[in-house]
């Protein structure tokens, strides 16, 4: 029998009282880095909360790799949380922070301590751990939030906006850190506004609106689904004007614009594949040289736009 | 399912716990509870509570050295007077309901019960290891201050305080109340706790029970047993008689024996961990809605 190391989502609503806070929810995720993307109010913490036990479901059900909420003492060793609760208990150092659930976890003085100075050695805090949390700058504050969720070495890692407040510098040694994880075999699911890094280090997405799942998959999956929209293709070539006329030709090219440095071809198809084809074609004639392809508009970004809208409402 | 299946299973079901992960888990929360609140500037008050009337016996004592103002059986009686009427109803009453509903319901006002929620941890043993550390806490603080508080009733008698001391009633006396100190304290801390998770702001309820408990000896006998004074009336040795307009009310339930005093106010101690365990595990972490 193999194991099950899948999160599961199927059907879940939650209402707050009379306000909908996710509807009918059902979707598996692998390992890797997921991202939840959608407005403020999509209901991406609700979701997250829902995943980690914080809140329960009205209806519907979540499992990770088999378990709920309701067996805590499993459940929650495989699961670690960085939420977007700025609060830590009252004159609390960074390094008690950290050790002390590693003990409510069950282990050893000895070990609790080696695993703490890991996560924050992992986290970049190992040099202000014995200083109050309450001193803290909010970056490093989100930091030791991420130090305390790694600390007892979960297979699930879920992080509520993690790169809030970060500078740069932190910015991407949190991201190259989730991109280890990741490698290691982790789920590390992130919810963030930050639409170019999500879309730099997901594996795939889930993009949420008003409570519902308006799309999830690996982007270009996704991309490709969006119909209404499409897609754009960018070429450089060494005769754009005929490249241009050759698209033209077929049906599901609907724009083929030539840019200004003329040498580049935006291409705007409603069948990619076939595309690629007459490309192909093109270039075995040796009529116009190739120099570079590249999708256009197959990022977070775009969907984002696509699917949601810049003002957040569904299109 | 029959009963014997039923009864097979859960018997499997409570050996296959871990119950020595358990116990750890209730050691590290007790340690960290009883620091947070013995030892925090946030618990002042509580020392307040406990330490006022030692502070005032210790200025009395000091002030009326070597004259005497009663018999030291007149003692026992302002000793009875201290601790049914001021430790039992108000000192220890608002003690436990500062320390018990900030267990859980200061966790929500600082936006920290989410980080207990999220390790491996069963509510219940959260429920169980902060009631005991809780209990610990009160427990500690009025049991010194009645112990401070008979030694200055009886000290300055000198060989006649010493004798009802040794060869007198005084330890059965001293025993009495610290137990019904303690006992005070669970019963009033279990209270707390359970009002802390059904309310948002226990306070009202607060209120509400100390009435009850004002007033309850006014009710029939059946209804004075869900009172917490009402079993710790029956372990006191000195009984104060209800005076004035109220005692025109007062209903004298039938005498009750200590065991079952005690045997009993225990029972309604953990009839309502039990709500409070069963609470816990409903209890969603959105703090914005508090």
């Amino acid at each position: 029998m193999t194991e099950n190391r899948q999160i599961v989502f199927n059907n879940v609503s939650k209402f707050y009282g009379e306000v909908l806070g996710v509807n009918r929810v059902s979707f598996t995720l692998d390992s890797g880095i997921t991202s939840l993307v959608g407005p403020n109010g999509s209901g991406k913490t609700t979701l997250m909360n829902l995943l980690t036990g914080l809140i329960k479901p009205t209806q519907g059900s979540i499992q990770v790799f088999g378990l709920t909420p309701d067996d805590p003492v499993h459940f929650y060793r495989q699961v670690g949380y960085c939420t977007q609760f700025d609060s830590f208990p009252p004159g609390v150092t960074g390094y008690n922070f950290i050790c002390w659930p590693l003990r409510l976890h069950g282990f050893p003085a000895d070990q609790a301590a080696k695993l703490t100075a890991e996560a924050l050695d992992r986290a970049g805090m190992a040099q202000v751990a014995n200083r109050k949390i309450a001193g803290y700058s909010k970056g490093m504050r989100q930091r030791i939030r991420l130090a305390q969720a790694i600390a007892h070495r979960p297979s699930v890692l879920v992080l509520d906006e993690p790169l809030n407040g970060l500078d740069p510098m932190a910015r991407a040694e949190s991201i190259a850190l989730f991109e280890a994880l990741a490698k290691q075999g982790m789920h590390v699911i992130i919810s963030s506004h930050i639409l170019e890094e999500v879309d730099r280090i997901s594996d795939r997405v889930v993009l949420m609106s008003s409570g519902y799942v308006v799309a999830e998959g690996q982007i270009r999956e996704v991309r490709r689904e969006v119909r209404e929209h499409p897609m754009q293709v960018l070429v450089r070539c060494s005769n754009a004007a005929r490249l241009a006329s050759a698209a033209f030709e077929l049906d599901h090219v609907v724009e083929a614009k030539i840019l200004t440095d003329g040498q580049s071809v935006l291409v705007r198809t409603r069948d990619v594949e076939q595309f690629y084809l007459l490309l192909n074609k093109i270039v075995a004639t040796g009529v116009v040289d190739i120099d570079t392809v590249a999708p256009a508009d197959d990022d977070v970004n775009s969907i984002y736009q696509y699917l949601i809208g810049s003002d957040g409402s569904p299109t | 399912m029959s009963t014997s299946t039923y009864l097979a299973q859960a018997q499997k079901n409570l050996k296959e716990q871990p119950w020595s992960l358990y116990a750890g888990q209730i050691g590290v929360l007790v340690r960290n509870e009883v620091g947070r609140n013995l030892f925090s500037r946030r618990r002042v008050w509580v020392y307040f509570l406990a330490f006022i009337p030692i502070v005032f016996l210790l200025i009395r004592n000091i002030v009326s050295r070597g004259q005497f103002d009663g018999s030291v059986q007149d003692q026992t009686e302002a000793l009875a007077v201290l601790i049914q009427l001021y430790y039992v109803r108000i000192g220890i009453f608002f003690a436990c309901m500062g320390i018990f509903t900030w267990l859980f319901r200061g966790e929500v006002v600082q936006r920290t019960l989410h980080y207990q929620f999220l390790v491996p941890v069963r509510r219940e043993v959260l429920v169980i290891g902060k009631f005991l550390a809780g209990c610990i806490v009160s427990i500690v603080l009025f049991e010194i201050a009645v112990l401070a508080a008979f030694y200055l009733f009886y000290a300055r008698y000198g060989a006649a305080g010493r004798s009802y001391m040794f060869e007198g009633p005084g330890l059965s006396e001293l025993g009495s109340y610290l137990l019904v100190t303690a006992l005070a304290c669970l019963g009033y801390g279990a209270v707390f706790l359970a009002l802390s998770l059904l309310f948002k702001n226990p306070i009202v309820p607060g209120a509400i029970l100390l009435g009850w408990e004002a007033i309850s000896p006014i009710f029939p006998s059946w209804a004075q047993h869900l009172s917490v004074t009402f079993y710790l009336k029956h372990l006191c040795p000195t009984t104060l008689a209800s005076t004035g307009f109220m005692a025109l009310f007062t209903v004298v339930p039938e005498p009750v024996s200590p065991f079952l005093s005690i045997f009993g106010l225990c029972c309604l101690a953990l009839a309502v961990l039990v709500l409070s365990c069963y609470l816990i595990r409903r209890l969603e972490i959105t703090y914005t809605a508090e």
